[in-house]
């Protein structure tokens, strides 16, 4: 069991970075043209991503990419190029709500009076939106990366049995079905494990994004 | 309601022809979703050579009819779904009420409760209760109803705990109203629209963890059809026959995207909160 973690962390890692650096910038793009065509789109791409279930995004993306194209291998873990598929799947849904996310919390705070100080002091415009606006943005957005970390995991189950992924989740499936019940416990517990130790993880982000929290004694 | 008009009618059409095929399966299903011709199996869409009219969205592996399947299947899967909904938001909502209401000890085990579920991902829980449960349609609403109820119960909560203290509670209480009265008759009429809304959208999720589940094989046993069980036959054959993966998981797609452009839709026009928003 303990030897399949890699794998899956490997895979829900992959998937993490991948939606936040396709969904971050969505977000921001899209609230800084508020009603505008690029808005529009990415929260069109939010709202159906969201509404795409995983293994069916994975049999496409077999379907259109490997089998048809023939660029990725269908299946299996080795190199990076098994890694792109299974990682796209688990990462689309994950980066639909983030996108949303993002948005709102720019929206929210690009309305502040310290944006409209930043860019009364001459600051460029990039430094306004990447330092101060985002930075402040980042709170609610990382709450929601520790929280999805966990659906995060669960799509793993489902992409890593698509994918002939050797993770945990796949081995706590087929446990199942051969009625192989410690194998199960053992993966749920593992997995379980993970999700709480990204929290912990996320909890202690909170005081370095935003010195406030250090120093406030949160009941 | 006024902002109820045309933005609702698009989304609502695949929920709408969903539901149709659901209730009227026996009538508009061209063939037997169950029976199939091995003689037949793999047969492409009409509109592709090889194809039949008979057959409008191909075969299956079986020679089972492709479109009588979704057909059917529709019925299945939204018959779950919505069992799985009522059921969540039913035992939620008196969970959230009865706990807001009461507060002290019965909200601290709920809060605590509530705050345990949502440190276990779903999944993890669906897997863990069917390997022991075993795998049929009413462990799979039950557990599905599992998923769904916390956030009831932790939204409705929170509402009641505010609701409770206002003039027309403290009114109702003084004119001797017993506890029930003022749970059913007081609260919940308050709170009914904002259980809806919170239902909707629960009708997509559910709809999406239901073809899931039975996609691994933990939901819906063929040969019932299913959206996600189909799919999870499906995908061993992709290659050879692209139509039975397709047409499954676009019905789930389009379906649940329309359940929850409803849901934005329905929100909008029964939350002041959030129309005041968009008006300003």
């Amino acid at each position: 069991m303990i030897d399949r973690l890699p794998a899956t962390l490997e895979l829900a890692f992959a998937a993490l970075v991948l939606a936040v650096v396709v969904a971050v910038p969505l977000g921001i793009i899209a609230a800084l043209n508020r009603g505008r065509l690029a808005d529009v789109l990415a929260m069109a791409f939010a709202v159906v991503g969201q509404a795409t279930p995983y293994f069916w995004m994975g049999i496409m993306l077999i379907l259109v990419v490997s089998v048809e194209l023939g660029w990725l291998p269908t299946s299996g873990r080795g190199t990076w190029a098994h890694l792109i598929l299974p990682a796209i799947t688990l990462g689309t849904h994950f980066a639909a709500s983030l996108a949303r996310l993002t948005r709102t919390a720019m929206l929210e705070v690009l309305g502040q009076n310290y944006v409209t100080t930043a860019r009364a002091k001459g600051l460029p415009e990039r430094t306004v939106i990447l330092a101060h606006a985002l930075k402040n943005a980042s709170v609610p957005v990382i709450t929601l990366i520790g929280l999805q970390f966990g659906t995060l995991l669960g799509g793993a189950v489902v992409t890593e049995t698509i994918f002939a992924w050797p993770g945990v989740g796949r081995l706590a499936v087929q446990s199942i079905f051969v009625r192989d019940y410690p194998v199960v416990q053992a993966g749920v517990f593992v997995l379980a494990l993970s999700f709480v130790g990204i929290n912990l993880l996320v909890d202690l982000l909170y005081g370095v994004l935003d010195p406030r929290i250090r120093t406030e004694d949160t009941a | 309601m006024r902002r109820l008009r045309w933005p609702l009618l698009l989304p609502a059409l695949p929920v709408i022809v969903a539901v149709a095929a659901a209730l009227l399966a026996p009538w508009v299903a061209p063939a037997s979703p169950t029976s199939g011709n091995l003689a037949a199996r793999l047969r492409p869409p009409a509109w592709i050579s090889g194809g039949s009219g008979a057959r409008l969205l191909g075969t299956d592996l079986l020679g089972r009819d492709l479109l009588s399947r979704l057909i059917w299947g529709a019925r299945i899967s939204l018959l779950i779904a919505l069992a799985a909904t009522v059921l969540g938001a039913v035992v939620g909502s008196l969970i959230g009420l009865v706990s807001g209401y009461y507060r002290g000890r019965i909200d601290r085990v709920v809060t605590k409760l509530i705050d345990v579920q949502l440190a276990f991902p779903f999944v993890l829980l669906a897997i863990a209760v069917i390997a022991v449960a075993g795998a049929s349609i009413p462990v799979l609403v039950i557990v599905l109803a599992i998923g769904s109820w916390v956030g009831h119960a932790r939204i409705i909560r929170g509402l009641v705990l505010s609701l409770r203290e206002r003039d027309y509670v403290q009114a109702a209480r003084a004119l001797g109203a017993d506890t029930p009265r003022i749970l059913f008759r007081h609260l919940l009429p308050e709170i009914l629209s904002v259980i809806l809304i919170l239902a909707t959208f629960d009708v997509g999720r559910i709809i999406i963890l239901e073809s899931t589940l039975s996609f691994l094989g933990l939901g819906v046993q063929p040969p019932t059809p299913s959206w996600g069980s189909d799919l999870r036959d499906a995908a061993a054959y992709v290659r050879q026959a692209w139509w039975t993966s397709v047409f499954p998981g676009l019905a789930i797609m389009v379906v649940v995207l329309g359940v929850n452009l409803v849901g934005d839709a329905l929100r909008d026009a029964l939350d002041p909160r959030t129309q005041s928003r968009a008006r300003a």
